[in-house]
């Protein structure tokens, strides 16, 4: 028996701590919730944020084409200068786009090229032999490794300031313009609008349990946690998307996806769409002549 | 741009009442969630055009279903529905839904189900796109509607964004725009702040004054008088206990502490003891506490 003055004792140590299962549940939804929804940028008054959704989609998809395309170091670096003046111009602060980008390619990327690096036949840069084996990198090779992280740094810097430039809604709906099915558009702007009522109540179950955890509980018992809430949130998903349902029943739905859409195309959209022509013209033309 | 239809069959074609008939007649309705939960017990009720009515009841006693049958989008398990000229059972088997959904809207208890869309704009559009509404039509009616319920500035906005008033006033802004002769609502101001719920009753009040039929669910007794100008009890049997005016019904305490929606609360004040019948919803005292 505990009286008021002895502090009850949990069987384990480290009261009041929750597992690494747990902390790395709410970590994911709280990055997912953070990455996801936080549309600052997109809602600030840039130049980039006033382009109709559609165009700038259009425009997106056309300069990543071109890195895609290019064949030149200096042709992609003049299609990154033109991505950082967008940026610049849409109000989008320089140290969190260029560090968004360039923190995470180089490594994920690089280990892709990395065994290419040294495969690749042609002049050696340098040679160091350990022993039988030779550090022997390629210039060919390194040269091919710098265009690869440099198309792919520049394409996910332009998907980058495509997606912090524009509500997720807009982003969805200009799918539109691609020609992608109405029913694929309402099916990712639904999942869009639920994940983060889900996010919600997982990120509100972990926290309802974190305050009433008195001991620290085995890996056993955490794995049996987790996996319980898991099926209590697939059932209440269950549960909403038969009441969704029947809402949309309620307003006329009867199978057939209509999407309402207000946007226009102004003379300046039809402008920034050829001059990221121009731009994209340029960055593949510059593979011809220039390194 | 016309968007073609699949209820172009019959556009335009309201479902209308003549004069002197009423909007719904439910003869001996019962309903059953997975015919053994029984929500409702042999419920017969009149409703009239024009009619302001609260469904008054505590939590459990079948206003929210009774609210989901009068719409049509599940049909009864016993008895009969007749809702403005048509038969409710073959409304929810899909018959005639296009046309009745047009005249009858539901704004459903938690606004997280009825705004299903990214941004509020396209869940306000939803309902009239349904009904293959031109473009400009459909900008029209979104206008009005967002402007009526004073949100036309978060047209953009994703409803997650949204304070719970703000998501309440979308919920009914999206039903609004179908232009409904009836609006039912199912307990509008459930969860909401002392402002914003006083807020949503003006709202509900001018709704009427527009010259809609309302239908509301709730168990907030102090609202009522305020919204109503006739009250459905329902007991917590899913039974109705009493059907009158506003005064007549909350006068009437013993009825309102056999459908749970007060309780007497003993309790001792030195050596006198007091009767406090308490109002379930917010627990205030009723002035007209007696003493033993």
């Amino acid at each position: 028996m505990t009286t008021a003055a002895q502090p009850i004792r949990a069987r384990h140590t480290g009261e009041g701590r929750i597992g690494w299962l747990e902390q790395t549940v709410a970590g994911i939804t709280g990055n997912i919730e953070r990455a996801i929804f936080t549309e600052h940028h997109a809602r600030s008054a840039g130049w980039l944020q006033r382009r109709d959704p559609r165009i700038k989609m259009v425009a997106g998809l056309m300069a990543i084409l071109a890195a895609s395309l290019s064949t030149s170091i200096s042709g992609l670096a003049i299609l990154y200068a033109a991505t950082l003046a967008a940026a610049a111009a849409s109000r989008v602060p320089f140290g969190f786009f260029v560090k968004r980008v360039w923190l995470g390619i180089p490594f994920f990327a690089g280990i892709v090229v990395v065994p290419a690096i040294f495969f690749v036949p042609g002049p050696r840069l340098f040679d160091i032999g350990i022993g039988p084996a030779h550090i022997a990198p390629s210039i060919n090779g390194l040269f091919g490794a710098a265009l690869f992280i440099s198309r792919v740094g520049v394409s996910v810097s332009l998907a980058v300031l495509l997606v912090v430039t524009t509500p997720w809604a807009d982003v969805l709906k200009s799918l539109r313009a691609l020609k992608v099915p109405q029913v694929f558009v309402l099916v990712l702007s639904m999942t869009y609008r639920y994940i983060f009522l889900f996010l919600h109540t997982a990120n509100g179950i972990l926290l309802a349990r974190k305050s009433r955890v008195v001991g620290r509980s085995t890996g056993g018992e955490q794995r049996r946690w987790i996996t319980g809430t898991m099926g209590n949130l697939m059932s209440r998903a269950f549960k909403m998307s038969n009441d969704v349902y029947a809402a949309m029943l309620a307003r006329g739905f009867g199978g057939e996806v209509r999407t309402f859409s207000t946007y226009r195309v102004r003379p300046s959209d039809w402008a920034m769409l050829a001059l990221t022509a121009g731009v994209a013209a340029a960055t593949i033309l510059a593979g011809k002549v220039l390194p | 741009m016309t968007i073609e239809t699949a209820n172009a069959a019959a556009p335009g074609t309201p479902l209308a009442v003549g004069p002197g008939e009423p909007l719904f007649t439910l003869h001996d309705v019962g309903y059953k969630y997975s015919g053994r939960q029984v929500a409702l017990d042999g419920v017969s009720l009149t409703i009239w055009p024009g009619e302001r009515v609260v469904l008054l009841g505590a939590n459990g006693s079948g206003k929210s279903t009774l609210l989901k049958l009068l719409d049509g989008i599940v049909g009864p398990t016993s008895g009969s529905i007749r809702a403005l000229g048509l038969d409710i059972a073959a409304v929810a088997a899909g018959e005639d839904g296009f046309h009745f959904h047009r005249e009858v809207g539901l704004v459903f208890q938690d606004p997280d189900i009825q705004l299903f869309s990214a941004t509020v704009l396209d869940d306000v559009a939803f309902g009239p796109l349904q009904l293959g509404l031109e473009r400009d039509e459909v900008g029209r009616r979104c206008a009005d509607a967002l402007a009526e319920m004073g949100i036309a500035h978060l047209a953009d906005r994703a409803p997650f964004e949204l304070s719970g008033g703000e998501k309440k006033r979308a919920a009914i802004a999206s039903v609004l725009s179908l232009r409904p002769q009836v609006v039912l609502l199912d307990e509008p101001t459930a969860s909401l702040d002392p402002r914003t719920k006083w807020v949503l009753v003006d709202l509900i009040q001018r709704l009427a004054a527009a010259g809609r039929t309302l239908i509301v669910a709730t168990h907030e007794l102090d609202i009522v008088p305020l919204i109503a100008d006739r009250v459905v009890v329902l007991s917590e049997q899913g039974r109705v206990v009493a059907d009158g005016t506003p005064a007549a019904v909350l006068a009437d305490r013993d009825l309102l502490v056999s459908a749970n929606l007060i309780h007497e609360h003993l309790h001792e004040h030195g050596v006198v003891a007091h009767s406090h019948p308490h109002d379930v919803s917010d627990g205030h005292h009723d002035a007209a506490g007696s003493v033993l």
